[in-house]
């Protein structure tokens, strides 16, 4: 496996490992919480890591945005990737 | 509940929860204060469990069921549970003496989501002579492969002092070999048991230039592999830690009896008044408690700090540290340039003998 590959397999099923959640508090929002990691989400990350249940494909993922959002689909692929890559690389997500 | 908490209070994200002070091992750097709680003074599970749901209802979201040894708590599968249905993210902080591969299934059905493990050094006599505890290390690498065996994701935290700085580098590839997904390289802070032993855990300038360099290589070599997360030592520092993200302001800690500190080390200012939720909600002591405004915000400040650029990024350093080299908490951190007393913690650092250790011990 290639860490620092740049871009991620459309069949790929990305999901969240075991000790990283989604959780939506009153105090802090919407957060992603990890191993010594507290990320504030804005909508847009919570759309995508909502997503991230190890069932759907990235393809799936990125059409289905891509509807909800009557947005270019290139654009979601390539802001999607960038953004799960970037969780993969800080252990926060399994690609 | 939340709606007599004023608009302008922080909201705390972490919480510090000392279970227990009692631990088998001895490490003479222990976080833990001289003056150690004995197990009568313990909070029961209970208790606990009515302050995991305080502490959700604050705003926390993280725990850190540490010690001492949590393992040391014959309760410790039940607390786990209180704090994941109070809805915490749980994060078991022990040194892999006192929790077995059956407990840790147990913690892990409790809703355990993370275990933090402790290493004294990559080289077992080393690791095992300083946490004064023959086999210590051993058990602790059989833990480590447990959770990761589990499923149950891992850090390694190896805490870097003179004894061992020169082996950052075979630490983090220890944690690797043991399928670690973070590593912490957490160099020693000089507060209780560590600045009682500090002249013999100091390293020196070169050797701490030399392993922060090691970190930031290892940092690129292993990207993706594990996440490398450094403490770096702030005795050699230009500026100081924005310790605890500042006092009263991010996070909690909770003693073993009771007590709720702004940071573990708190206890050490004299004069500090703290609450103990045996006699109030957690709710009241973040918001009232005399420990906690001290030094909340800015006010309290003195120059350099008052009129500083940088004093909402730092927040004035450690109050303990300031008490601690200077006699005055409201003093700059004496790490930071611009403090009157910088030429002091040079003069510190710069104290360095081969004494034996006081190990930490009730």
């Amino acid at each position: 496996m290639n860490h620092n590959d740049a871009t991620i397999l459309p069949d790929t099923c990305p999901r969240l490992p075991h000790g990283v959640r989604l959780v939506q508090n009153e105090a802090h929002g919407w957060t992603l919480l990890g191993p010594e990691r507290v990320f504030k989400a804005d909508m847009i990350a919570v759309e995508i890591i909502k997503r991230c249940t190890g069932k759907a494909t990235l393809a799936e993922i990125v059409d289905d945005l891509a509807t909800t959002f009557s947005a270019p689909r290139d654009r979601i692929l390539a802001d999607v990737t960038a953004m799960l890559r970037g969780l993969a690389d800080k252990r926060l997500l399994e690609l | 509940m939340t709606a007599d908490i004023p608009a302008e209070l922080p909201k705390p994200l972490g919480m510090l929860a000392e279970l227990t002070h009692r631990c088998p091992l001895g490490c003479p750097y222990c976080s833990n204060p001289l003056a150690l709680e004995g197990r009568d003074d313990e909070l029961d599970a209970a208790t606990w469990a009515r302050v995991f749901k305080e502490a959700a209802v604050l705003g926390v979201m993280q725990l850190h069921l540490s010690g001492g040894e949590p393992g040391s708590r014959r309760d410790l599968v039940e607390i786990t549970a209180a704090a994941h249905a109070a809805g915490l993210y749980t994060n078991l902080i022990t040194s892999g003496v006192g929790v077995n591969a059956k407990r840790l299934g147990e913690l892990m059905g409790a809703g355990l989501d993370h275990v933090q493990v402790s290493i004294q050094d990559s080289i077992a006599t080393s690791a095992d002579h300083i946490a004064g505890y023959d086999g210590a290390f051993s058990r602790k690498l059989a833990l480590a492969r447990d959770a990761v065996q589990m499923k149950l994701p891992l850090t390694v935290n190896a805490v870097v002092h003179r004894a061992n700085i020169d082996r950052v580098a075979d630490m983090v590839s220890l944690a690797l070999e043991l399928g670690a997904g973070r590593v912490e390289v957490a160099h020693v802070q000089y507060y209780g048991w560590a600045l009682r032993n500090r002249s013999t855990l100091l390293p020196t300038r070169a050797q701490v230039d030399r392993a922060l360099a090691e970190v930031n290589e290892l940092r690129v070599r292993h990207h993706g592999r594990i996440v490398i997360d450094a403490v770096v030592p702030d005795y050699y520092a230009r500026y100081p830690k924005p310790c605890v993200g500042g006092w009263g302001r991010r996070s909690l800690n909770v003693t073993p009896s009771g007590r709720v500190l702004p940071c573990h080390a708190a206890e050490s200012i004299p004069g500090l008044e703290f609450w103990s939720v045996r006699d109030h909600p957690l709710g009241d002591i973040w918001e009232r408690s005399p420990a906690f405004n001290a030094f909340r915000g800015t006010a309290w400040m003195k120059e350099p700090c008052a009129t500083c650029a940088r004093r909402d990024q730092d927040f004035g350093g450690c109050r303990c540290q300031a008490f601690a080299l200077t006699g005055d908490a409201t003093a700059a951190d004496p790490v930071c340039h611009l403090s009157p007393h910088r030429e002091q913690v040079t003069a510190l650092a710069g104290i360095q003998e081969d004494a034996p250790y006081h190990y930490r011990r009730m």
